[in-house]
């Protein structure tokens, strides 16, 4: 370091009415002499002399330290002498006194007003109320962008949706595939056991085909998709708006809505039933696969049952319910991004709401559509 | 213990620097000193290279060739990571205030100035508020301010509050980048004051980038004109408004670079004959 580290700062008492300082009276130094100085107790009444000859180096830290404890001994004593402090930690001193001067005119800062519990619980179920308000009108905002776009058709813009076309579906197939594969295979696995008992081993194809087409491959499909861009919606369109590339958009006459907001919607309203048919399909193989190796049912019977068991009612519902995941997916994603205010941080809260609330609310309609389909005999 | 420094002490030599990112030449064999106390300017065109010559300075680029030594130490010396010891010691020795404040914005302000006391001292939490309300003060803020977040921040309030930061540890040496780009002409009036006043108390060497001629007349003790990846001239801005090199001349000539030359002669710059450096007192 070029320089002799100087020793912590200290005090000691010389004599009933004079203090010593010396060492490093700076934010290193002075840790271990704060507790001291609140510690001491000082003769009061009597004029006190507090020699700063040995004060080998001094900082605001220090400074403010030092001032508060001079300050304390006024109060008790008569007088207070500081002596022999070098003229350069004089001029500090004097500067950091007026600072407390100052800062003791102006009082305290303001206490963040507390709140009772009774406005805490308030404000606790007034966020997400308000919060559910504004996403109905960014639905509708959504609904009517898109309502003027099919309108006029020009106002669509194919290269960034044939661009969230590739992003989001074409590059989300190997995961979406291998996860549906290991679903088919744990549905067949599970339900082997059950089906040996009672000798129903070639039923095993009504019971991946029902379960993999109508629910697991669309849910699945559903909650990769809503991880994958779901979040990468939310983080862009978050860190746009912090950068003001938002403003910036509507200052040019361009709408985010059309830019940002339609692309994402539509690629993944056709993305996501496309990802969902690819699902089933690796889904049942892996059925197909699990039930050839633990109940022996060749590929042939199995596919043979399949066609039997299966009506395409079964598959439909099953794809027709993509859609409306995308749609959940795509508007609660965007919505988030653009409820980002301030910085980094926000942005990443925002993308796990993002998350968070579009597998929350996919899983919602899923069993909405359950019920539904219940009522309707489906 | 050292008394009182001597004002040609130098606290940062670089030497024979040079650096580059691919093909492209940034510095080929920069030369210059920076003395301790002094208000020192680094200007230059877009792409001369002056924000990456700070960026090696303050440790966060290594050169290609050459060498760099600050406050005694050879930044080539030091280890690589963050972590390093010598270069955590000597991080705490200087502050840097950045362009866009690069206050963290998930804390308060003055949980932002708090921090490096915090990080790096023993102190206790109610004594690092009380100092960082008083850096706040320095800086020129308003005690409200502290309990604000940055984005909640005006652009002038965010280069004091990140001034206030870089100089909650005492730093000997503070780096400045862009002190008054983006203010209105008020604002960066205050803070030329603020930058003046804070070399006067604390004996700061201060080391600045700025595009702002005003600030460099007002101001600046020493301005280093850096062009094709040298120095081309260095000196007082009297001095360099008497050379010929024409990457200098674009400083001085054309209407604004008159206009700030106008002002910094008239009367009212009654600090600029001060001596260069008035010695350190703040020592260790």
């Amino acid at each position: 370091m070029g320089r002799t580290p100087a020793a912590p700062a200290a005090i000691t008492q010389s004599s009933p009415q004079e203090y010593v300082l010396s060492g490093a009276w700076t934010a290193q130094g002075i840790g271990a002499v704060t507790p001291q100085l609140d510690a001491l107790t000082t003769p009061a009444g009597q004029e006190l002399v507090v020699d700063g000859a040995r004060i080998e180096a001094l900082d605001t830290a220090g400074a403010w330290v030092l001032q508060k404890f001079l300050h304390r001994l006024e109060d008790d004593a008569k007088g207070v002498r500081l002596r022999a402090l070098r003229p350069e930690f004089g001029r500090l001193l004097e500067a950091i006194r007026q600072q407390m001067a100052d800062q003791e005119r102006t009082l305290a800062v303001p206490a963040i007003a507390s709140t009772t519990p009774l406005e805490r619980l308030g404000r606790h179920f007034e966020a997400p109320l308000q919060q559910g308000f504004a996403l109905l009108s960014f639905v509708g905002e959504c609904a009517l962008a898109l309502g003027g776009c099919i309108a006029q058709p020009t106002r669509l813009r194919w290269r960034p949706i044939l661009y969230n076309i590739r992003s989001a579906g074409f590059d989300a197939l190997p995961i979406v595939g291998m996860l549906s594969f290991l679903l088919g295979v744990v549905v067949a696995y599970q339900g082997a056991g059950q089906l040996r008992q009672y000798g129903a081993n070639i039923f095993v194809a009504d019971l991946v085909g029902l379960s993999i087409l109508r629910e697991f491959a669309p849910l699945i499909t559903a909650i990769i998709v809503a991880g994958r861009s779901g979040s990468a919606y939310a983080a862009q369109i978050g860190t746009m708006s912090v950068t003001e590339e938002i403003d910036a958009m509507r200052t040019l006459g361009i709408a985010p809505l059309d830019l940002l907001v339609l692309p994402k919607l539509l690629a993944l309203l056709i993305v996501l039933p496309l990802l969902t048919v690819f699902a089933d399909a690796l889904g049942v193989f892996g059925g197909m696969i699990m039930a050839r190796t633990q109940l022996g049912v060749g590929f042939g019977d199995f596919l043979d049952r399949f066609v039997k068991a299966i009506s395409v009612t079964a598959y439909l519902l099953g794809v027709g319910k993509a859609p409306v995941f995308a749609a959940i997916i795509a508007v609660v994603g965007c919505f988030q991004g653009f409820r980002t205010r301030g910085g980094a941080d926000s942005v990443g809260r925002q993308t796990t709401r993002a998350v968070v609330q579009s597998i929350f609310l996919v899983i919602v309609a899923d069993a909405l559509f359950s019920v539904a389909f219940s009522a309707l005999d489906l | 213990m050292p008394g009182p420094t001597p004002s040609n002490e130098a606290v940062i030599e670089i030497s024979k620097l040079s650096t580059s990112f691919g093909d492209h030449l940034v510095h080929s064999g920069i030369d210059l000193e920076v003395y301790r106390g002094e208000i020192f300017a680094l200007i230059g065109g877009s792409g001369s290279g002056k924000s990456t010559l700070l960026r090696e300075m303050i440790l966060l680029h290594r050169p290609d060739a050459g060498s760099i030594r600050i406050l005694g130490v050879d930044l080539q010396t030091l280890g690589h990571g963050d972590a390093d010891d010598e270069t955590l010691a000597l991080r705490r020795r200087w502050g840097v205030m950045f362009q866009h404040g690069g206050l963290f914005g998930s804390l308060t302000v003055r949980e932002n100035i708090g921090l490096p006391l915090r990080e790096h001292t023993g102190l206790d939490d109610a004594l690092i508020d009380e100092i960082a309300a008083s850096k706040l003060a320095t800086a020129g803020l308003e005690p409200q301010v502290g309990v604000q977040y940055p984005s909640e921040l005006s652009g002038g309030m965010m280069k004091r509050a990140s001034l206030a930061r870089a100089l909650a540890l005492d730093p000997e040496l503070v780096f400045l980048d862009e002190p008054t780009a983006g203010l209105d002409p008020e604002s960066a009036g205050e803070v030329d004051q603020l930058v003046r006043r804070l070399r006067d108390l604390f004996g700061l060497t201060i080391v600045m980038i700025t595009h702002d001629l005003d600030l460099l007349w007002q101001l600046a003790d020493r301005v280093a004109v850096l062009a094709d990846g040298k120095v081309q001239g260095i000196g007082s801005m009297p001095e360099l408004a008497q050379m010929d090199n024409p990457a200098i001349r674009k400083f001085f000539d054309g209407p604004r670079g008159r206009a700030a030359q106008e002002q910094g002669r008239l009367p009212h710059d009654a600090h600029s004959g001060r001596e260069i450096g008035k010695s350190s007192w703040k020592t260790k």
